[in-house]
């Protein structure tokens, strides 16, 4: 097991070295010289070429790589040209606002989906199959922006049962002391009962918004996962042998079926984790991804840089998770490795 | 005689299917003494296996039983209730099957994977289900079972599989064991292990069992008697001597003369003509065979000799081949 997390974690360096030369590569290729943007429509010639001196992009390529390397090694990922912040601060302010959504959105969409898919597989052709194909559907075919707006529209604005989709916290609050980053940890840790609902009532509808969209995949691999497995030997012998049906479809049938089903998981994870710059935008979430958009389009290759980066090394960490899980659910991944 | 182990009475099963229904047995019945051996043998498709699962109420969600019994120790499994049923598979009736290796969790140690058998039928504790799994795993010549108890499907060989689950199957000593071809895909030497280890817990407990196969040299060396299937009908049974010495129905003898033996030839060997009838047609014969049958007889198509299910022998056929009168033969 431990030798698996080692060579796992071996295969992960060539791959961080690659993102870290590609980010470098991509974000210089980018169009737009982020000097003359930072200067101004109104600077001259010569006040370019200073801030292009001072930052250092009038250098070739190979020397500007290697300072970005030995920065990059003693945690430096530079400043930002449009707010003057440390990148490394802003992403650590941000990123754990995202992660928190995500991985908020991910346990409602676990809940949900997977209990969803089984009763679904367990049932084919009721009306618990119908109704998770129906919702399903609806979730992927949604965009999450809509979807977003339309949870915004009926619990905020038609029923009022949801505080106003701004941030993490109502305005009137102050953030829990920084501890994790979550802010439903942080208040737990602070035993902030008040500051813990308020977060969660914020939580919700974005969460809710992801969970919709990622319920589609989750439950329709879980579904077929679980006929698949369903109808496999061991199943029959297991029901054979007079095992109660919980005992059948929780240990025999759906362990087996868990493997595909987590790995959807960490490819939805990833997915959301980069891609809900939509719910941001829609909740006003101070997370990593509108960070990242914003830095783009202002060709703030700092940041950039740092979003990719830390993206890489989330994934690598992920994936490095999703094959442990797999190690511990199944033996003979354990012993190939 | 004694009440038989198990029963089986009329039993029908019909599978609805996108192409029609199919009609997978018809009228079957057939009986197993306490601690005997019967073999139900027959070419793929004849039924033996639905048989054996309509018997345990596993069947496919798209079958269904239309009509008969399957008594054993006085309860109607056909008629039980779903916990009735629980109770009882595993319990009183438990079945091995062929490919032990897929036929394990696979990743399940072996030894939970008894235990939780264990747990279930048998009175034991938590604790001492451990314990008593690796018991089984030594009755059922395990060596090292201590070690192995702690290993994975994937871990052992097909015939180890197998071993583990026969003692899947006895952990709660059931009075009948279902055995569906427990050694296809395993070597002879295994073959020859598995099926004395099963005849040997069955000697120690006194235990019936149905040993489904078709391969009738085995059931020739194993069963006491044989029970032959044929699309879905039960067409003979006798004590395995009288079976091979007179078959009397056309099917039975024509599968014997199929069977390869030791100083046979292939070029020797005979084939049945023809194919299993078409089960989904709305319109059978009444004998499944007459459409391959040399002997067909006019009355072939519209009745069938009846069978008593209680009788050890049965024959349905309206013209056997050699005749020697029931007595006789038992």
């Amino acid at each position: 097991m431990f030798s698996l997390i080692f060579n796992r974690l071996m295969l992960a360096i060539p791959s961080l070295i690659g993102v870290v030369i590609v980010t470098f590569l991509l974000t210089r290729a980018l169009p737009g010289d982020p000097a003359a943007y930072f200067a101004g429509p109104a600077a001259t010639e010569q006040a370019i070429a200073e801030i292009r001196a001072k930052l250092g992009t009038d250098k070739p390529l190979i020397v500007q790589f290697g300072r970005y390397v030995s920065d990059l090694a003693r945690g430096e990922l530079g400043n930002s040209l449009t707010t003057g912040q440390s990148v490394a601060k802003e992403i650590a302010t941000r990123l754990p606002a995202s992660a928190e959504l995500t991985l908020i959105g991910l346990m409602l969409v676990v809940i949900l989906a997977v209990p969803m898919g089984i009763l679904a597989a367990t049932r084919p052709g009721s009306w618990i199959d119908h109704v998770t194909r129906i919702v399903s559907t609806a979730g992927v075919s949604l965009p999450v922006f809509f979807t977003g707006l339309l949870l915004v529209y009926v619990f905020y604005y038609r029923l009022g049962l949801s505080p106003s989709p701004v941030g993490r916290l109502d305005v009137f609050l102050s953030a829990p002391p920084h501890i994790t980053g979550f802010y439903l940890i942080d208040a737990a840790l602070a035993r902030d009962a008040e500051v813990f609902v308020a977060a969660l009532k914020q939580l919700i509808l974005p969460a809710l918004t992801l969970a919709i969209f990622a319920l589609a995949p989750i439950a329709r691999m879980t579904r077929a996962s679980m006929l698949a497995v369903l109808s496999a030997d061991f199943v029959r012998t297991a029901r054979a042998s007079g095992l109660s049906s919980s005992k059948v479809i929780v240990t025999y049938a759906f362990r087996n079926a868990v493997l595909p089903v987590i790995t959807t998981l960490g490819m939805v994870l990833s997915f959301l984790l980069g891609a809900n710059v939509l719910v941001e935008k829609v909740f006003a979430w101070p997370g990593i991804g509108s960070f990242a958009v914003e830095a783009l389009i202002a060709s703030d290759y700092a940041p950039v840089q740092g979003f990719v980066l830390t993206m890489a090394a989330l994934y690598v960490a992920l994936n490095l998770a999703i094959d442990i899980a797999y190690g511990l659910i199944d033996p003979r991944v354990r012993i190939s490795s | 005689m004694a009440a038989p182990a198990l029963l089986v009475d009329n039993l029908s099963v019909e599978f609805q299917t996108r192409s029609g229904v199919v009609k997978a047995l018809e009228g079957v019945s057939f009986n197993v003494a306490k601690g005997e051996t019967l073999a139900v043998v027959g070419e793929s498709g004849s039924g033996k296996s639905v048989t054996a699962y309509a018997v345990m109420g596993i069947l496919d969600a798209a079958a269904a039983v239309t009509s008969g019994r399957a008594v054993l120790g006085g309860l109607d499994l056909l008629a039980a209730s779903k916990e009735a049923m629980a109770e009882v598979r595993g319990r009183e009736v438990a079945m091995i099957f062929q490919n032990p290796r897929t036929a394990l969790n696979p990743i399940r140690r072996v030894g939970d994977q008894i235990a939780d058998v264990l747990l279930r039928h048998a009175n034991v504790t938590p604790n001492a289900a451990p314990r008593e799994a690796i018991k089984l795993l030594e009755t059922v010549g395990i060596t090292d079972p201590v070690r192995r108890a702690k290993a994975y499907p994937f871990e052992l060989s097909g015939g180890m599989c197998q071993r583990v689950m026969i003692a899947i199957a006895l952990a709660a000593q059931p009075s009948l064991l279902i055995a569906d071809e427990p050694t296809t895909g395993l070597d002879v030497t295994t073959q020859a292990i598995i099926m004395d280890i099963i005849a040997e817990r069955a000697s120690a407990t006194g235990m019936a069992t149905i040993f489904i196969t078709h391969d009738l040299g085995l059931a020739a060396e194993r069963a006491d008697r044989i029970v032959v299937m044929h699309a879905g009908h039960v067409v003979e049974a006798q004590r395995t001597r009288d079976l091979f010495a007179h078959p009397r129905h056309p099917y039975t003898q024509a599968l014997i003369a199929a069977t390869p033996g030791h100083t046979s030839r292939l070029a020797e060997l005979s084939t049945i003509g023809g194919n299993l009838p078409d089960l989904r047609a709305a319109k059978l014969p009444a004998c499944r065979y007459a459409a391959r049958c040399p002997r067909k007889l006019a009355i072939c198509d519209s009745s069938l000799p009846s069978i008593d299910p209680t009788a050890p022998e049965a024959l349905a056929c309206h013209n056997p081949v050699s005749s020697p009168p029931m007595g006789e033969a038992a």
